[in-house]
């Protein structure tokens, strides 16, 4: 019982960082190596991680499958709906020109930075969801 | 309206995510069938501006074309995606009575989600002008529809669904090694700007090599024999309006991609001359109607019948194209539309018949020509086109199959397909003399006729074989339009 101990405690401490870490990658993926994909990999990776050591039922509370489910979709809409943003503003889809039309470059980075953030929040969401669905079988519906 | 190409990718892809926020089944539906009917409304528009002012392109994220993403449409894949997104939206409108049998309710909103990225996915592979994109739409299209058939009732829904899995993704993974190696020897992956490069490296061994992944891959796709063997399962084991929508787009649109690989971008000259494709396709194209037309006829199991059809009809597709000629292609294209509306007809009349009996054996069917007289009449006319009976969009078809034919002297050929045609006539009259000319078994004697909300959708699509049957002069009009652009004929 004791490595279980050890293990519940190691990844007390870990949790914190690999979730900070990911949101690093997410945050810093213009300036850095990174983005949104890597980052939702990472993120899931902790909460992954949380449910090997501390069984599939409290990962499902801090994590609901219906939670995640509208995450997955939310992440999808946020990078459609930048593009759809880009076409209201006059430009083509994504075109991220359009967002800021004094500076252009801000415009691309506005716009790569909210298209990341969705895929970060679908990729964590869909990741953590796969890992539930094969943990266990009939309790995630 | 400058948006449009793009908008019809954009707001089923929007919608797809939006259903999983809604969650509640009938909203759910309700948004959906709305989305799904402006995807017609937005083809026909484009369909209409690109016969009258030629090829639209639209630049994705403002990088023009070579750089960035284009999508492209001209008439060939206007007219595919007028039929696609119209036969979705039948088939969707269709769908809610034959789920509500089907489906477990707490999945209906995970269904209308992956019909929605099927479509798109279909549209995309469609209308983009980029290799790589067409792959990736290829993903999203094939992905949502294993999941789409692994919903079926029967329990082999989900081998069926696996098999599909892994047989799709080796087609997958092949159409992705090509379009690889073709990246590798051009620099590009603009189809246009790739056709301009690939003149210069014709000979070169990577191109072929790359040639062969691209048609081995696409022919596993649109279930060409001999590389059809997850088509049966996967359409009799899925659900009634899954298997109508996937039988009458999915197929169609990998014929669409492969025309577009081997005219657009490969070019006649290479494919047809240097390679010589028509001699591996018209053998495969007639050895397949007629493998999968007899053992069509042996089925028990009418849809697992319809599915074995369905590869005897990309036969006849694929042996339009081996002919290389204006007619040939025109019987190609028109076929893909024809035959979209026959065979979606015919698996929303067994999706009547499913949701009466609940069951699609030939046995449970006797007598329902009487118990179900509409139905069973919408069948037959369904069935009559695939024979190729006068009248019906089947005919026109098969007469521009058989005029190619005979332009390039190839009076065997013309001979063979119509003898195929008598192998449709007997697997469909098979159904017919059970239908009509036995009687109902004891516990079947009680069924009444389908639900008008499945009966109208069901009519309006075999009402339009009728009606192009008649009316051919818009479906094998824009199919000869395309058909000349392909050969660079015109334009």
């Amino acid at each position: 019982m004791t490595t279980v101990t050890i293990l519940r405690v190691v990844t007390k401490i870990l949790m914190p960082y690999i979730l900070l870490f990911g949101l690093y990658v997410q945050f810093h993926g213009d300036f850095g190596p990174g983005g949104g994909f890597q980052a939702g990999v990472i993120f899931a990776a902790g909460i992954i991680l949380y449910a090997l050591v501390y069984g599939l039922n409290s990962a499902i509370r801090i994590a609901p499958p219906v939670v995640l489910e509208s995450l997955f979709a939310l992440g999808v809409l946020i990078f459609a709906g930048t593009g759809v943003a880009t076409m209201l503003m006059g430009g083509h889809f994504l075109d991220y020109n359009a967002l800021s039309p004094h500076d252009p470059i801000h415009g691309q980075h506005w716009g790569l930075m909210a298209v990341e953030f969705g895929v970060g929040m679908a990729v964590a969401s869909g990741m953590t969801l796969i890992y539930f669905a094969f943990a266990g079988r009939e309790r995630v519906r | 309206m400058e948006h449009l190409p793009v908008l019809l990718i954009v707001v089923p892809l929007m919608a797809a995510p939006l259903c999983v926020l809604i969650r509640q089944p009938t909203l759910v539906m309700g948004f959906a069938l709305v989305v799904i009917w402006s995807c017609p409304l937005m083809a026909a528009t484009l369909l209409q501006r690109v016969l009258a002012d030629g090829t639209i392109s639209y630049a994705i994220g403002g990088w023009p074309a070579p750089y960035g993403i284009e999508y492209r449409v001209d008439a060939l894949n206007a007219f595919v995606l007028l039929f696609v997104s119209s036969l979705g939206a039948a088939v969707l409108s269709y769908a809610p009575r034959s789920i509500a049998r089907e489906i477990p309710q707490s999945k209906h909103h995970l269904f209308v989600t992956s019909y929605l990225l099927c479509l798109t996915g279909l549209m995309g592979m469609t209308i983009t002008g980029d290799l790589f994109n067409v792959f990736v739409f290829l993903e999203i299209s094939s992905l949502s529809s294993y999941a789409l058939i692994s919903l079926g009732r029967h329990r082999r829904a989900l081998t069926a669904a696996f098999q599909y899995l892994i047989l799709g993704t080796v087609g997958a993974t092949f159409i992705l090694i090509g379009i690889g190696l073709l990246y590798q020897m051009t620099g590009t992956l603009n189809m246009a700007d790739m056709a301009e490069r690939l003149r210069d490296v014709t000979g070169v061994r990577t191109v072929l090599v790359a040639f062969a992944f691209l048609s081995v891959g696409l022919a596993l796709k649109m279930a060409l024999f001999p590389l059809h063997l997850w088509l049966p399962d996967a359409y009799a084991f899925a659900p009634s309006a899954v298997t109508a929508f996937i039988a009458a787009t999915s197929t169609k649109v990998s014929v669409y991609v492969l025309l577009r690989f081997v005219f657009s971008v490969f070019g006649v000259g290479f494919a047809f001359d240097t390679l010589g494709l028509d001699r591996i396709l018209l053998p495969l194209a007639l050895v397949g109607i007629f493998v999968a037309s007899t053992v069509a006829i042996f089925q028990q199991n009418i849809k697992r019948m319809l599915a074995y059809s369905s590869v005897a009809q990309v036969g006849y597709m694929v042996l339009g194209i081996s002919f290389a000629s204006v007619n040939g292609l025109t019987a190609s294209i028109v076929h893909m539309f024809n035959h979209a509306l026959m065979k979606g007809g015919l698996f929303m009349a067994m999706g009547c018949i499913a949701f009466r009996l609940g069951s699609v054996d030939l046995d449970r069917m006797r007598g329902i020509g009487r118990t179900m007289p509409v139905t069973m009449a919408l069948w037959v006319v369904g069935g009559l086109g695939l024979i190729g009976i006068p009248v019906t969009a089947g005919f026109i078809s098969k007469w521009y199959l058989i005029m190619a034919a005979l332009e390039q002297d190839r009076w065997v050929v013309a001979a063979l397909v119509l003898v195929s045609s008598l192998l449709a006539l007997v697997y469909i009259l098979r159904v017919v003399e059970v239908a009509y000319f036995q009687e109902p078994a004891e516990g079947d004697a009680h069924v009444t006729e389908a639900p008008m909300s499945l009966l109208v959708p069901t009519g309006l699509v075999i009402g339009a074989t009728l009606f192009f049957g008649l009316q051919t002069s818009w479906s094998a009009g824009v199919a000869r339009v395309a058909a000349e652009s392909l050969l660079g004929l015109s334009r």
